[in-house]
């Protein structure tokens, strides 16, 4: 049952263009009372309201959220743990207010040189801190032996947000925690329109390794590769200002014991289930026909597809290019070797030294590219295939609403037809009958109205997180790209002191 | 000959190296200058141009030019090793078969698959093909004229009729390609000759400096063989990256013309940049060394075997005038067909001294074309390394700092 205090009026756009203008911030002194009129009631930051009585909390508008869910949760409140559902319950907000009233502050976020919608920019100053977490994942260290071993990371968060009790703080975390925090998640938001950030990929064969005990090149890379993709995950996570408030991924940053998460293992009953309905959807998708007459969805769901075909295809090119540059690295080496046996043979004094300077070189230059040019292709291929499954995840999340949709034209065919029952009824003389028919055609009216709610959310929500999504692309994009260039910069630098240095060596044969 | 490279206005283009650029140190010399004018690349063989400079009285004219095809200058070079009186001369090793089965086969390839790619994908990978195409062309002219050129400058093999009619009998020489009974025969007559050449090389010379050349030249032929085989491997993993790179830029150039909005103005920006530097830095490095290095390690392989092959042949010489002093001892003994023996004696120690003498110079030569050829292309391979290595640079820094400055 809906608050109606909360619903969104009926014309958005109004809405919109009221926030802008609007103060937002009460001063501390100034706490506004929860009674305000419809229209700036998403706005309100109240906190002493009583947590809205709805079944769903995330059908009201997400400025809802940053008033609700965080500032008013005392992190000490006993109400706190009945957040830490395992299933997919939505998250509910505690009753009692909290000891202390945070002060919510305007805070400019990001540093984007991109014009935000205006949705955007009430988000950041909303959030109250400005964003200023860092999170980062290390000292990988295996616990137990054999089949039943695994890796335990350290999450290490510093931050000088008032979200969190400490300033820096550290736990220890196995893989499947990060599993079990990114199902709860999906299972709490995605369905509402979320882009929730996928955990990185298990690894039957490369765990395996682990636990069995060997100590090799490969098996230390993939630790590696895992840790980084792991703190890639949780800073993407934390980046998104909704997700950075909910309670799972607060516990899963600050409490030293964490629950098991069940249900995690790649081979379990639970994981073939899983697999199993992720068909079943499939199925069902390709039969929802929906009359899209949002051309912006269209238009986005085709751009995502094709954005899904290119990262893949350059995610495999990069892959190539990491091999093909090792094994380069290898021949290199290989020739380096080879010209310096040359040099030895060669009885011309200057010659010889000439070619042993010359294999010196060489293998000088594999050395770099090891180093500098391949670390970074490295990093370019691992944001390439994070990319790639977040991409799966939008579509995920397009999906959802086509579902949304669904259930909502499902709910008007069954309202239609008991309307058809009722009509028919009333010729007939069954009065209780009659009665019946009123009152669940009022329930479907009501489950109607919820349905286009829901779509219209889902639609709003998927508007601002693609928004957002397309923005954290490009900057990670950007960034690597810089990155990359810089590091080539150094590379023909460093080219440069070489062939300078050799080149006089080659003169100098007569 | 010329002895630099050409060099663009625009650093960063491939020069222009034409088929003079050479892996030999040859002095220009104006009685006879050969060169290969032209070439022209038909389905199944190369027509080249030999073009002749010359003063010497044996020409009908100062200056001609021919159209010859690979297996006549086999056949011009087989004529030189047959020839007893150049046993003591080394012998310019001859030019490797054009090969373009390897190119034609992408090319074909990438005509059946063009209905699979996208018109730009079709068109880049076409010029790919072709400029690789072009590469083998120009280094196969190359060699050819190399070979000619060394020929030319020879003094003795110069005055080769064979060259002369080679370089002006302006029919075809009606040299056709061995037929299978004939490469039979090569292929055990090499056989033979490898065993004998075993024997020989244990037979110790007397004459130290033919005894250092020896166990020089076989160390020195190996190696040669080791670092051009793993230079050919390294260029090949380097020939992969820059197809990879390629693939990449290509990717990269889609991924960025399909975003059209402001928003992703920047993004457009950065990847054209990358892609820019990806093809231009990072995928023409092989190229370099391609030319420089395995060219120069691939040609000192052939000659340093043409170096062992003469020595091989005064070996032999020494063997059979030893042989023929034993047979000339065994002859005054028994007092038989002594007449024969000393003739045959005396023809021994000539052919043995004539090689003996040549020999020498031609080694020393060897060695000062060497150093000289190592020097030179070494010397070009670091500077064309520093020329785009400080190109690379000077691009780079402007790129990244036009990304960091719209940040």
């Amino acid at each position: 049952m809906a608050d109606t205090a909360r619903d969104p009026p009926p014309d958005r756009t109004d809405f919109h263009e009221v926030e802008d203008g609007e103060d937002l911030f009460p001063e501390p002194s100034a706490e506004t009372p929860e009674s305000q009129p419809a229209s700036l009631s998403a706005v309100d930051i109240s906190t002493n309201a009583n947590g809205p009585k709805q079944d769903s909390f995330f059908d009201d508008d997400n400025e809802d959220l940053f008033a609700e869910a965080t500032e008013e949760v005392s992190l000490d409140s006993p109400e706190r743990d009945v957040l830490l559902s395992d299933g997919p319950s939505p998250a509910i907000t505690p009753i009692t207010p909290p000891t202390s009233v945070i002060t919510p502050r305007i805070g400019h976020t990001h540093d984007d040189m991109f014009t935000h919608s205006s949705f955007d920019e009430i988000e950041e100053e909303e959030s109250g801190d400005s964003f200023d977490i860092h999170i980062s994942v290390s000292d990988p260290e295996k616990i137990g032996d054999g089949m039943n071993a695994y890796m335990a990371y350290k999450v290490t968060t510093k931050t000088s947000m008032s979200l969190f009790k400490q300033r820096d703080f550290a736990v220890k975390r196995r893989f499947s925690d990060f599993l079990g925090l990114h199902s709860k998640l999906a299972s709490k938001y995605l369905h509402i329109g979320y882009i929730v950030p996928p955990a990185p990929e298990k690894s039957i064969v490369g765990m395996t390794k682990v636990k069995v005990g060997k100590e090799d090149q490969s098996s230390n890379e993939f630790v590696e590769k895992r840790r980084s993709a792991l703190e890639r995950y949780l800073m993407r996570t934390v980046k998104h200002p909704i997700l950075l408030k909910d309670p799972d991924v607060l516990q899963f940053l600050e409490s030293t014991e964490l629950p098991r998460a069940v249900n995690t293992q790649a081979l379990s009953s639970a994981g073939i289930l899983r697999m199993v309905n992720k068909a079943a959807d499939a199925v069902n998708k390709m039969t929802i026909k929906m009359n899209e007459s949002d051309a912006w969805f269209e238009e986005k769901q085709q751009h995502f597809e094709n954005l899904d075909l290119q990262l893949k295809k350059l995610h495999a090119s990069v892959e190539s290019l990491v091999c093909h540059r090792k094994e380069l690295s290898v021949n290199t080496a290989q020739f380096a070797k080879s010209a310096a046996m040359l040099g030895n043979s060669e009885d011309h004094t200057a010659l010889s030294r000439a070619l042993s300077q010359l294999a010196e070189v060489e293998e000088k230059i594999d050395q770099l590219h090891q180093d500098q040019a391949n670390a970074d292709l490295y990093l370019f291929s691992e944001l390439l295939g994070d990319y790639v499954r977040l991409i799966g995840a939008v579509k995920g999340v397009f999906d959802h609403r086509m579902k949304t949709w669904q259930k909502w034209q499902d709910s008007q065919m069954l309202l239609q037809k008991k309307r058809e029952a009722e009509a028919k009824l009333q010729f007939t003389n069954k009065p209780d009958k009659l009665q019946q028919a009123k009152d669940e055609i009022k329930e479907l009216e009501g489950k109607v109205q919820q349905g286009e709610r829901d779509f219209e959310q889902i639609s709003k929500t998927i508007r601002k997180e693609v928004s957002r999504f397309e923005k954290e692309r490009v900057k990670d994009f950007k960034m690597i790209i810089v990155k990359y260039l810089e590091s080539l910069v150094q590379t023909q630098q460093q080219l440069i002191k070489y062939w300078e240095a050799f080149l006089p060596e080659a003169k100098a044969i007569s | 000959q010329q002895e630099g490279l050409d060099d663009g206005p625009d650093f960063l283009s491939e020069e222009d190296r034409g088929p003079r650029a050479v892996n030999v140190d040859l002095e220009m010399d104006a009685t006879l200058q050969v060169d290969i004018s032209d070439a022209l690349s038909e389905r199944d063989k190369v027509k080249f141009t030999v073009h002749t400079k010359s003063t010497l009285p044996n020409f009908k004219q100062n200056e001609f030019s021919v159209v010859r095809q690979h297996e006549e200058f086999i056949w011009l070079h087989d004529s030189f090793v047959e020839n007893e009186d150049y046993a003591g001369y080394i012998i310019p090793p001859a030019p490797p078969r054009p090969d373009f089965d390897a190119s034609r086969e992408k090319l074909q390839k990438l005509g059946e698959g063009e209905g699979s790619m996208t018109k730009e994908e079709f068109t880049k990978m076409k010029q790919e093909l072709e400029a690789e195409y072009l590469a083998i062309f120009k280094k196969t002219v190359a060699m050819h004229e190399v070979f000619l050129c060394r020929v030319a400058a020879h003094p003795i093999l110069r005055k080769d009729l064979n060259f002369h009619v080679f370089l002006e009998y302006n029919q075809d020489l009606s040299v056709r390609g061995k037929n299978k009974k004939e490469k039979l025969e090569d292929f055990f007559k090499n056989v033979v000759k490898s065993a004998d050449g075993v024997l020989v090389a244990g037979v110790k010379d007397v004459d130290d400096f033919f005894e250092h050349e020896k166990t020089f030249l076989l160390e020195y032929h190996n190696r040669v063989k080791d670092a051009s085989a793993k230079c050919d491997r390294m260029i090949r993993s380097h020939k992969n990256a820059s197809d990879d790179m390629n693939r990449i830029a290509s990717s990269l150039y889609t991924l960025g013309t399909q975003d059209s909005t402001d928003l992703f103005f920047f993004l457009k920006l950065t990847v054209s940049i990358l892609v820019f530097v990806l093809k231009k830095i990072e995928a023409r490095v092989a190229a370099d060394e391609d030319l420089k290095l395995a060219d120069l390690l691939k040609y000192y392989l052939r000659e340093s075997q043409a170096a062992k092959d003469l020595l091989y042949r005064r070996s032999r010489g020494l063997v059979d005038y030893e042989n023929a002093n034993k047979a000339l001892d065994k002859a005054r003994a028994k007092n038989r067909d002594v007449l024969q023996a000393e003739t045959n004696q005396q023809l021994c120690c000539h052919k043995f001294e004539k090689i003996s003498e040549s020999a020498k110079q031609e080694l020393i030569d060897f060695k000062t074309r060497r150093v000289a050829a190592f020097r030179k292309n070494l010397v070009e391979l670091a500077e064309l390394e520093l020329k785009h290595a400080k190109g690379n640079l000077q691009l780079l820094q402007s790129c990244v700092g036009v990304l960091k400055g719209n940040t």
